[in-house]
């Protein structure tokens, strides 16, 4: 048996008390993990069809619509749809222009602690639930290469917020709408919903919270940081929330984008 | 009330398995009261270890029905009909039937860099309200250890126990490094030598935490973000060359396990 | 023989509470080795269930309050029994010793100004309480206990002390102890001995104490030939839980009533304005409307009733639930609910808000809770000398409520915790001098040390007895009905006969059934001698104190009497040994200077 080092004698190795099982819990702990890989699983399989199709993410000017799907924007490709460029592209680029953006809200919610909790338990089962065994020999966490670029949350966080200002603008632009002015469809809503819920997700962030306020040791000699951390802790608490909020109103964005550019749908006007 | 069967673990490091008592129940009791009638009735050297029964002192931590708990703050009638199942915490090595043996805990204790405060001013520190709140959430802790036997990291993994303090412990970093009048850094240390890295945030310790601390939320998460701080985040270390250092790293520091 | 391990050190303490964890710190600093022993592992006594705060006239709130007026509330508090250099050194010393918690990473609440808040308790003439929320005592431990992990110290968790040794010239050599967990023997020769093993409530039904609290320390010292004094003063604390029924006696905070809650009987009646003594009559606000005024500004009205110090509020609870006027489960009211907004209550008072919610189903922000007065003290203990903490035997000394003297006949809420420190230093500096000094022991009894193995021992090879549990319950009942709030000759004369009697001969006679590893029936037997000889000493006083006052009343001798008010009564057992016969015997107090006459004249 090995001994800790410390003063006090810790015998390591010792026998534990209980049965030999995985768990002793008779409740059903396993409906949360399935529902949890069954979303994230929907939603990857979705959202790759979706960037892989290079077609139906924008409603132009033909009409009289400005939709883009969140997917697809900034629209960075050479090969945009014409009206959904916003400016400048990869020239050359022959494949979905989702691709190239796409990295990094993917980026963004791989290395968030909300989604990291929910993956380890559902997918890798690293433990599946509280007090049910983990389901791997052997367990190093996040302490190597790759799960260390969890470090890197909060260079994601940037760039999100690049994002979210780039869908906020797109949710403003479609409440112009050409050759009728300013006027507001059921799709306006819809992307003005979804910049609010990424907004909420990355402002409720822990890596905002930190880099707000969190990060000092006393309060009282950085007031401003303290109200922003006041305001920001709440919200927090409520990251799961945005989290799932957010990931769903986001397929269902593409969706709504994808069904009006289709034509199989009409972008109802509401006023 | 209706007779109550409880399924208590009984054994040693020899090994051990469930026995059955069936006794009556009264009202408004809580597992820890039903543990002491079988005590006091059918089996005088069932093992229990309790202190204050009333939530405060941490020592009844079981599993009950699986469920790591205390005893004395899991109420009979909030509990589903039928058998209750208790057993001892699953982390620490058995002493007998639901008693444990936490010396881990005690040796992690050990390994803290202590609280160094500047010297005292006459009339006592100045200290605010929000400067102490934070921390305060953190000294709720009544080291009951449920949230150490939920983790898995070392539940499952004994060989982790070597380098890894536990959730327990990363609220007491947590809280030092907020504490408004400490001056040790003990960043990379917490990263290097405590395992900060093998904690995977899946929150279970949050959940089973009798004093309802915000574990992962309030003092993990943001003790990972300090260790970005310190070590990861190359615009951070290159604002700390520009500014020459104010904060000093662990190492720099000195910073060493207490003696 | 039985073969055991042994350790030595400078300095063996007795006990990992507050008072054994201060004196620890203290010792150490002064660069001796030190041993701490506790019954159960570190960071759980019973310190862990103060509540309200720590007192020190540090006049963070009102710079009025000083060590003086600090003096004069813990004297009249203790009905003027007390040994008046402790209350002076208490008084003078508490508020250093919080400053120095701090230093140490103790995390108090806060004042605008960013000094440590104070809060109103019984018996306090200015809000004088150091607190966290309601969790100080937490607070207190988890500090020193940090503090004395990071000196290094070595702690003996779950092994108990059975009995004292001497040496050949009956100077304290040591203890003989064994570990819990595995029930082998240990024993430590030590220079010094510092009993830090806290209270006695266990031998009482309804209490506010763990099992822990069957009074080893006030046993041991006792069989070791020191004295025990004010026995008879047992606290009850006017708030304890009364439903559940299996948490009846769990502690209700004074901070409840300090931060505004009222006691109503039955009728909605804010009885207390019935129940004002004359000694408190001056001081205390005579309606609703002026006590009400008062929390907010302590100059716009006098005290309310509810705040009067607890002997006083416990006897008027008893006495409102004699009249009939009780609550559903016979206790009283205690009411923050409507007058305090819900998320006051939650910040301020958040474990009891878990408490109730939890155990009782009931919520205190909108509810009233139900209490009842709970056995929660003793007034009396070792005594001591005030300076020193030293014992009248070579080499002990007693720190915290082991110790007696210090709250004479009852003590103020806030005023055990900084008794911790303020005398566990205390003992810690006198034996660390006793030391140096090269007092210590010559040898080791190794004779005193068999004698306690084999009795410890003895439960087992017996072929029949009883079960401890029935022994602990039929004791605790009968302590609770003939020697608990309210005390009458007769019964006390009963209760002595019992405990004399079948009590010590079925104490004798039980037997332990399973193995000696972490066996809590053995571990009941052995703490049940202690429980027998501290209900014996605290009967004996009760008997002999024909007056009521503080925490002994007496209901066929109810008023204070002058001469009573001069004297102790101190136990002792002849020759010093467990088997002694009891003495009890009026042992004067000590005489007070002027100075101090002076400053309780001023204040009447």
């Amino acid at each position: 048996m090995a001994v800790l080092e410390s003063r006090t004698k810790v015998q390591l190795g010792g026998r534990r008390g209980g049965p030999d099982l995985a768990t002793l819990r008779g409740d059903r702990w396993w409906i949360q993990p399935i529902v949890t890989m069954s979303i994230l699983t929907a939603f990857v399989v979705y959202s790759t069809w979706a960037a892989f199709q290079n077609r139906n993410y924008y409603v132009g000017s033909a009409v009289h619509r400005d939709l883009i799907s969140p997917f697809y924007s900034p629209c960075l490709g050479g090969n945009c749809v014409p009206g959904s460029s916003i400016g400048f592209g990869i020239h050359g680029w022959a494949w979905s222009p989702a691709l190239i953006i796409l990295l990094f809200p993917l980026g963004f919610r791989l290395t968030c602690y909300y989604y990291r909790r929910s993956y380890y338990r559902a997918f890798w089962w690293s433990p599946p639930a509280c007090a049910v065994a983990d389901a791997h020999g052997s367990y190093t966490g996040e302490s190597r290469f790759p799960l260390l670029m969890h470090n890197a949350h909060r260079y994601f966080f940037y760039f999100g917020l690049v994002l979210n200002a780039i869908l906020t603008y797109d949710a403003f632009r479609a409440f112009y709408q050409p050759g009728i002015g300013w006027g507001v469809t059921v799709g306006t809503l819809v992307l003005t919903l979804n910049a609010v819920l990424l907004w909420s997700y990355s402002v409720s962030c822990h890596a905002c919270r930190h880099l707000c306020g969190g990060q000092s040791r006393s309060f009282s000699k950085h007031p401003i940081r303290y109200k922003i951390w006041k305001f920001l802790t709440p919200l927090n608490a409520k990251h799961m929330n945005f989290a799932w909020a957010s990931l769903i109103v986001v397929a269902l964005t593409d969706v709504y984008v994808r069904l009006v550019a289709s034509g199989a749908l009409t972008d109802y006007r509401l006023f | 009330m209706a007779d109550v069967t409880m399924r208590i673990w009984r054994g040693d490091a020899e090994g051990g398995d469930f026995q059955e008592y069936t006794i009556a129940q009264n009202e408004g009791e809580v597992v820890l009261d039903v543990i002491h009638r079988i005590q006091a009735t059918e089996a005088p050297d069932l093992a229990c270890r309790w202190n204050c029964k009333a939530g405060k002192c941490g020592s009844c931590s079981a599993e009950i029905n699986g469920k790591p708990r205390l005893m004395c703050m899991t109420r009979m009638d909030e509990l589903p009909e039928g058998t209750v199942t208790v057993a001892p915490m699953r982390t620490f090595p058995i002493i007998r039937d639901l008693v444990t043996d936490v010396s881990f805990n005690f040796a992690m204790a050990e390994r803290i860099p202590a609280v160094l405060p500047p010297p005292m001013p006459e009339g006592g520190y100045r200290m605010f309200q929000e400067d102490v709140e934070r921390g305060q959430e953190f000294r709720k802790c009544i080291e009951c250890f449920l949230c150490q036997d939920v983790c898995h990291v070392i539940r499952d993994h004994e060989d982790n126990k070597h380098h890894y303090a536990g959730p327990r412990f990363f609220i007491r970093y947590a809280e030092l490094e907020m504490h408004p009048l400490d001056t040790n850094d003990r960043r990379d240390y917490v990263r290097e030598e405590m395992g900060l890295g093998y904690c995977n945030i899946t929150k279970c310790c949050t959940e089973v935490c009798p004093e309802h601390i915000k574990i992962t939320d309030n003092a993990i998460i943001p003790l990972k973000e300090r260790a970005v701080d310190a070590h990861y985040d190359p615009i951070a270390w290159l604002g700390r060359k520009i500014r020459n250092g104010s904060k000093r790293s662990a190492a720099e520091a000195g910073v060493q396990p207490a003696p | 023989m039985t073969e055991y391990e042994h350790h030595d050190y400078d300095v063996l303490i007795i006990g990992a509470g507050g008072a054994g964890l201060r004196a620890a710190i203290e010792a150490k600093q002064r660069g001796l080795s030190v041993g701490i022993v506790t019954k159960s592992l570190l960071g759980k006594a019973h310190t862990v269930m103060a509540e309200g705060g720590i007192a020190a006239a540090m006049g963070n709130i009102y710079a009025e309050d000083n060590w003086q007026v600090h003096f004069r509330d813990t004297m009249r508090g203790g009905k003027m029994l007390n040994n008046y250099r402790m209350a002076e050194l208490h008084a003078k010393e508490a508020p250093d010793r919080v400053y120095e918690l701090e230093q140490w990473g103790a995390l108090f609440d806060r004042t605008k100004d960013g000094r440590i808040l104070q809060r109103d308790f019984g018996g306090h003439r200015y809000a004088r309480l150091a607190h966290v929320g309601d969790r100080t005592g937490l607070e207190l431990i988890r500090t020193l206990q940090q503090k004395v992990v990071s000196m290094g110290t070595d702690v003996f968790m779950e092994c108990k002390v059975l009995q004292l040794v001497h040496d050949s010239a009956g100077r304290i050599a040591g203890a003989v102890a064994y570990w819990r967990p595995t029930g082998e023997f240990v024993t430590f020769g030590a220079k010094a001995v510092i009993l830090a093993t806290g209270g006695v409530g266990k031998s009482w039904k309804f209490t506010s104490n763990s099992w822990e609290s069957t009074g080893d320390g006030h046993a041991m010292a006792l069989w070791a030939g020191a004295e025990l004094i004010d026995m008879e003063c047992i606290q009850f604390h006017p708030t304890g839980m009364v439903w559940p029924f299996s948490v009846r006696g769990l502690l209700v905070t004074e901070g409840v009533r300090g931060d505004g809650g009222v006691l109503r009987n039955a009728e909605g009646e804010r009885f207390m304005f019935r129940y004002v003594a004359d000694m408190f009559r001056a001081e205390t606000a005579e309606s609703e409307e002026e006590a009400d005024k008062w929390y907010a500004d302590h100059s716009a009205g006098r005290r309310p009733p509810d705040l009067l110090p607890r002997d006083e509020v416990a006897r008027a609870i008893n006495a409102e639930v004699k009249a009939g006027r009780g609550s559903p489960h016979g206790g009283v009211f205690l009411d923050i609910g409507s007058r305090r907004s819900a998320e006051y209550i939650r910040r301020r008072l958040p474990s009891m808000y878990h408490q109730f919610m939890e155990l009782a189903g009931v919520d205190i922000t909108r509810e009233a809770m139900e209490i009842g007065p709970t056995c929660h003290y003793i007034m009396g203990g070792v005594k001591v000398d005030a300076d020193t903490a030293a014992t009248r035997v070579a080499g002990l000394y007693a720190a915290g409520e082991v110790a007696g003297g210090m709250h004479g006949a009852n003590r103020l809420g806030g005023n055990s915790l900084s008794d911790l420190v303020v005398f566990g230093r205390r003992a810690g500096v006198a034996a660390a001098d006793y030391i140096d000094a090269g007092s210590g022991p010559a040898d080791f009894d190794e004779g005193e040390v068999a004698a306690a193995i084999e009795r410890a021992l003895a439960p087992f090879t017996r072929e029949s007895g009883e079960n401890p549990y029935d022994i602990q319950r039929d004791l605790q009942d009968m302590m609770q009905a003939n020697v608990g709030i309210i005390r009458n000759g007769p019964e006390l004369a009963d209760a002595l006969t019992q405990l004399d009697g079948t009590f010590s001969e079925r104490v004798a006679n039980l037997k332990v059934t399973g193995g000696r590893a972490y066996n809590p029936g053995w571990n009941l037997a052995t703490d049940l001698p202690s429980m027998i000889t501290v209900s014996k000493c605290v009967t004996r006083g009760a008997i002999q104190r024909e007056e009521s006052r503080g925490g002994h009343t007496r209901e066929d001798f109810p008023k204070a009497s002058a001469e009573f008010g001069t004297f102790n009564l101190a136990h002792s057992v002849s020759a010093g040994t467990y088997d002694g016969e009891f003495a009890t015997v009026r042992s004067p107090l000590l005489t007070m200077p002027d100075e101090l006459k002076a400053l309780l004249e001023e204040a009447k």
